[in-house]
């Protein structure tokens, strides 16, 4: 059920209706049931995975969540009687149980994970290796379900398990609360990668209807499908164009294609998460933000704390920090300060830190090598980025540029190019043509190439490029008016005239501007792959 | 709460409003170019009530002239006819006949027995937008609909047509709110001709039996004209093709036989007709021009009212006021196309 369908649309009118009409713990009871519902309409053969992972992960939990509990207690009651040495090792002793059930519930659902969408992947690698090798005999593929959304609610689930592991909070006790936390149907397919102390607040809460929760609920979904509809499927049919025949269209064509599928990107992911904000929030609950206008970032760094913002905190707080406290870090950081010197020596535990989290970033973005190389390029970017920072200072000793409008305005599109040419691994069929692709906007643009023809030849009119160009433009100053504050609260603020005329007018542009329906193939939206 | 319910009001009618000015614009007006779309539409300005009402594709709408029945027997009738019109389509439009009004015949052309399943989008919209909501009307949306379509975009047809903005022309504006009339009781005039250079052959089939849903159709279409007491007349009207294969003129004879029905292949009577291939077609056999029509109508007429004793209606005040409207019309479109063919060589005006 695509979030742009009729059925999407008809079934949030009914969730919503019914769960206004309940009261008390009916509301999530229901929220629950609606979820399975959305995901069993998907396929019903998803329902077994996620049901597996919810109940180990629930029963791994409160068994964790329990033995601290009652070691606490007898912790309390008996620490006095023991010796240092004893304390200690009743610490290790209890955390040893808890880690092992820890690691059990971690490495079996990672390993679901994992099966499920990387064992074709793995076979092709042994398949390449053994022709490499001389050897003509290969490992057929199998053919898996890939249940949707399986990497969001995975990576949910097991921020769930290591905050309670980690003594953040203690588990859930209603197995079907936690069932909610785990498939709550609006972030289910693209998420944001909710944090069970955050959504938990609103979740299971009671929520009366109040307008004007529901409206912002209401406003915040039309100005998901504005995105989508208007900007992402239009512009899809060039990206399209362009990769599909990369013979044809390289040179300018490249870059154009990788500067449409940053826009593409942008629209069809934040406005899929505008529209799972929005539907919670129209009953009441908060989901975490998941972007802050990361186009306007000045540096990738930057940009990676603005973009899918749940997921780059993931990846820090549960494998960044993690392995680099760990204790092989800890050795390796006093070996290579030992044998490269201070000043080298304290990097390499952290490069091999950001290395792991950008690998396995990449890999979770889906099993290719195109994204394995699109993670490690952040990575060698951002790294050149740090080791350059020396140089950026004494530049900007020099040179007084910094603050000004035109070096902001240069950042940010430094920025945009450097993401959107690291993006254009997402588009290419494999890693070796997206390199020749790259090369090629500087070995084969030619100027015939940015004739009004040459892009009229994509798919789409002349129209439907003013269309695009308009609703960026709305888009960017949307984004710069956010700078100062939330746009729904300014326009609370207007007359009702005026509130009226803003909202009703997006309406009808993107009902009327929209690119659905016969004619038009709606995607998916892109982020469900994953 | 006075205070809130004015402005609420307000809005909700500018809401209203906005969508339906919207979709009076960006629905197709089919008042130039491709005209079938606006046919099914005006069979609801006829205020009369028909003793004939012709269901089918354009082998009727092309081919029988309600003005010349009129003229020469005086039968009032209606086709109701429209492009590649299904037989699920045939039938909703005779059952919303029916009970709109009670016609002594149902003529119901059978080539369209050779589509068992929904054909295509564009097609559907040219029969479904332009008939009243009624139950028919649903009925015959759910039986029509492709795989990619939904309901709901003809309920609310600009969810449709929105994609129409880029495509906005002077009709759209000037047909918004009226539509000129494009036919003659159904009847869609050409007065050019164009005799055919080779007629196709037929491409042999594996299996010649017509699939059961247009048989359901078809077993339904006569339960209801026998349930209402009105003659159901199976024709397959003439043309060089698309084939009528002779297994499925045996269907059709075996059909009729076996439900007392009468069933005509006119195919087998184009001598009797009087048709000239090379002078009564505009596209080279697939259709009759106005001339062909003429003669059909002549024929058909003599059954109708020989065979089917269908009356002869000249001299009622109401009817003989509506048909010299219709005549008016009638003579002056071939008037305009006769002076259009002569002056560029083609019926529209423009130069071929």
């Amino acid at each position: 059920m695509l979030f742009t369908s009729y059925e999407f649309l008809g079934f949030l009118l009914v969730v919503f209706l019914i769960y206004y009409l309940l009261r008390g713990k009916a509301q999530w009871s229901f929220l629950l049931i609606s979820s399975y519902v959305f995901y069993f309409i998907a396929d019903p053969r998803y329902l077994i995975f996620i049901a597996i992972t919810t109940v180990s992960t629930f029963f791994a939990a409160r068994a964790i969540s329990d033995k601290k509990s009652s070691f606490d207690a007898w912790f309390k009651e008996h620490k006095k009687e023991m010796e240092k040495d004893e304390r200690k090792a009743a610490k290790a002793k209890a955390h040893a149980v808890e880690k092992k059930i820890f690691l059990c519930c971690l490495l079996f659902n990672l390993g679901i994970l994992a099966v499920t969408k990387y064992t074709n992947f793995t076979i092709s690698n042994i398949n390449s290796i053994l022709n490499a090798v001389g050897n003509k005999g290969t490992l057929s593929f199998v053919d898996l379900v890939i249940p949707m959304g399986i990497s969001f609610y995975t990576f949910q689930t097991m921020g769930y398990l290591i905050d309670v592991y980690n003594g953040k909070f203690e588990a859930q006790r209603s197995i079907f609360k936690f069932a909610l936390f785990v498939s709550f149907f609006p972030q289910l397919v693209q998420g944001p990668i909710s944090r069970y102390d955050d959504l938990s607040k609103t979740l299971f809460e009671e929520h009366r209807f109040d307008w004007r929760t529901v409206s912002f609920g209401l406003e915040r979904i039309l100005w998901g499908f504005f995105k989508k509809l208007v900007i992402a499927e239009r512009i899809l049919v060039p990206v399209q164009a362009i990769i599909q025949e990369p013979d044809k269209y390289n040179g300018w064509y490249a870059f154009a294609g990788a500067m449409f599928y940053a826009l593409q990107l942008y629209a069809d992911f934040t406005g899929g998460i505008d529209i799972t904000i929005g539907v919670a929030e129209t009953m009441g609950i908060k989901v975490t933000e998941n972007f802050i206008r990361p186009y306007f970032s000045k540096n990738i760094k930057e940009y990676w704390n603005r973009w899918h913002i749940t997921m780059g905190t993931w990846f820090t707080d549960y494998i960044f920090y993690p392995i680099s406290a760990s204790q092989f870090m800890m050795k390796l950081s006093k070996k290579s300060r030992s044998v490269l010197g201070n000043n080298l020596g304290k990097r390499v535990p952290v490069y091999l830190s950001s290395f792991i989290v950008w690998f396995t970033t990449g890999i979770w973005h889906g099993a290719s090598w195109n994204f394995i190389v699109w993670g490690l390029g952040n990575f060698v970017v951002i790294m050149i980025s740090q080791e350059l920072e020396p140089f950026y200072r004494w530049f900007h000793s020099k040179v007084k540029v910094a603050g000004t409008f035109g070096w902001k305005l240069f950042q940010v599109i430094r920025t945009v190019l450097i993401m959107s040419s690291l993006r254009m691994f997402d588009c290419y069929r494999d890693v070796p043509l997206t390199f020749k692709m790259f090369g090629s906007i500087f070995t084969k643009a030619r100027l015939s190439q940015l004739s009004v023809n040459a892009f009229t030849d994509l798919g789409i009119t002349i129209a439907d490029y003013v269309v695009v160009f308009i609703a960026m433009v709305i888009l960017i100053a949307v984004s710069l008016i956010q700078r100062s504050g939330s746009v729904r609260e300014k326009i609370a603020e207007l007359s009702a005239a005026r509130r009226f005329a803003i909202w009703y007018g997006l309406f009808m542009v993107t009902l009327i501007f929209g690119a659905y329906g016969i004619g038009y193939s709606a995607s998916q939206f892109i982020y469900n792959q994953f | 709460m006075k205070k809130t319910k004015k402005p609420v009001a307000i809005f909700l009618i500018i809401i209203v409003l906005g969508l339906f000015l919207a979709t009076k614009l960006l629905e197709p007006k089919y008042m130039t170019g491709i005209l079938e779309g606006a046919m099914i539409g005006e069979y609801y300005d006829d205020p009369t009530d028909h003793n004939v009402v012709f269901i089918g594709d354009c082998e009727l709408y092309e081919n029988i002239s309600p003005v010349d029945l009129w003229k020469e027997y005086g039968i009032n009738s209606y086709v109701r006819g429209s492009a590649q019109q299904l037989i699920w389509q045939s039938y909703y439009l005779a059952e919303e006949t029916i009970k709109r009004e009670h016609p002594d015949v149902i003529v119901f052309n059978v080539l369209s027995m050779q589509y068992n399943n929904p054909q295509s989008e564009a097609y559907n919209r040219m029969t479904l937008d332009g008939m009243r909501w009624s139950d028919s009307k649903i009925d015959s949306i759910k039986a029509s609909m492709t795989y990619e379509e939904h309901f709901i975009d003809y309920v609310f047809p600009l969810l449709r047509y929105h994609s129409r903005w880029s495509d906005l022309g002077t009709d759209d504006f000037e047909y918004m709110f009226h539509r000129n009339k494009v036919s003659f009781n159904g009847y869609y005039m050409r007065v050019d001709s164009r005799a055919p250079d080779s007629v196709p052959e037929g491409i042999p089939k594996i299996d010649y039996t017509f699939g059961s849903n247009a048989y359901m159709y078809l077993n339904m279409l006569t339960k209801l004209c026998k349930t209402n007491n009105v003659e159901l007349i199976l024709v397959k009207a003439p043309s060089l093709y698309p084939v009528w294969y002779n297994q499925w003129d045996k269907q059709m004879v075996d059909y009729a036989k076996a439900n007392n029905l009468t069933y005509i292949n006119f195919l087998d009577h184009m001598n009797d007709i009087g048709l000239d291939w090379s002078k009564d077609t505009y596209d080279g056999g697939l259709h009759l021009n106005l001339s062909g029509a003429k003669k059909l109508s002549s024929y058909f007429g003599k059954i109708l009212q020989e065979e089917f004793k269908v009356p002869d209606r000249r001299g009622e005040d109401k009817l003989e006021k509506y048909w010299s409207g219709v005549i008016k019309r009638y003579d002056k479109e071939k008037a305009k196309q006769e002076k259009n063919l002569e002056l560029y060589g083609s019926v529209n005006g423009k130069k071929k």
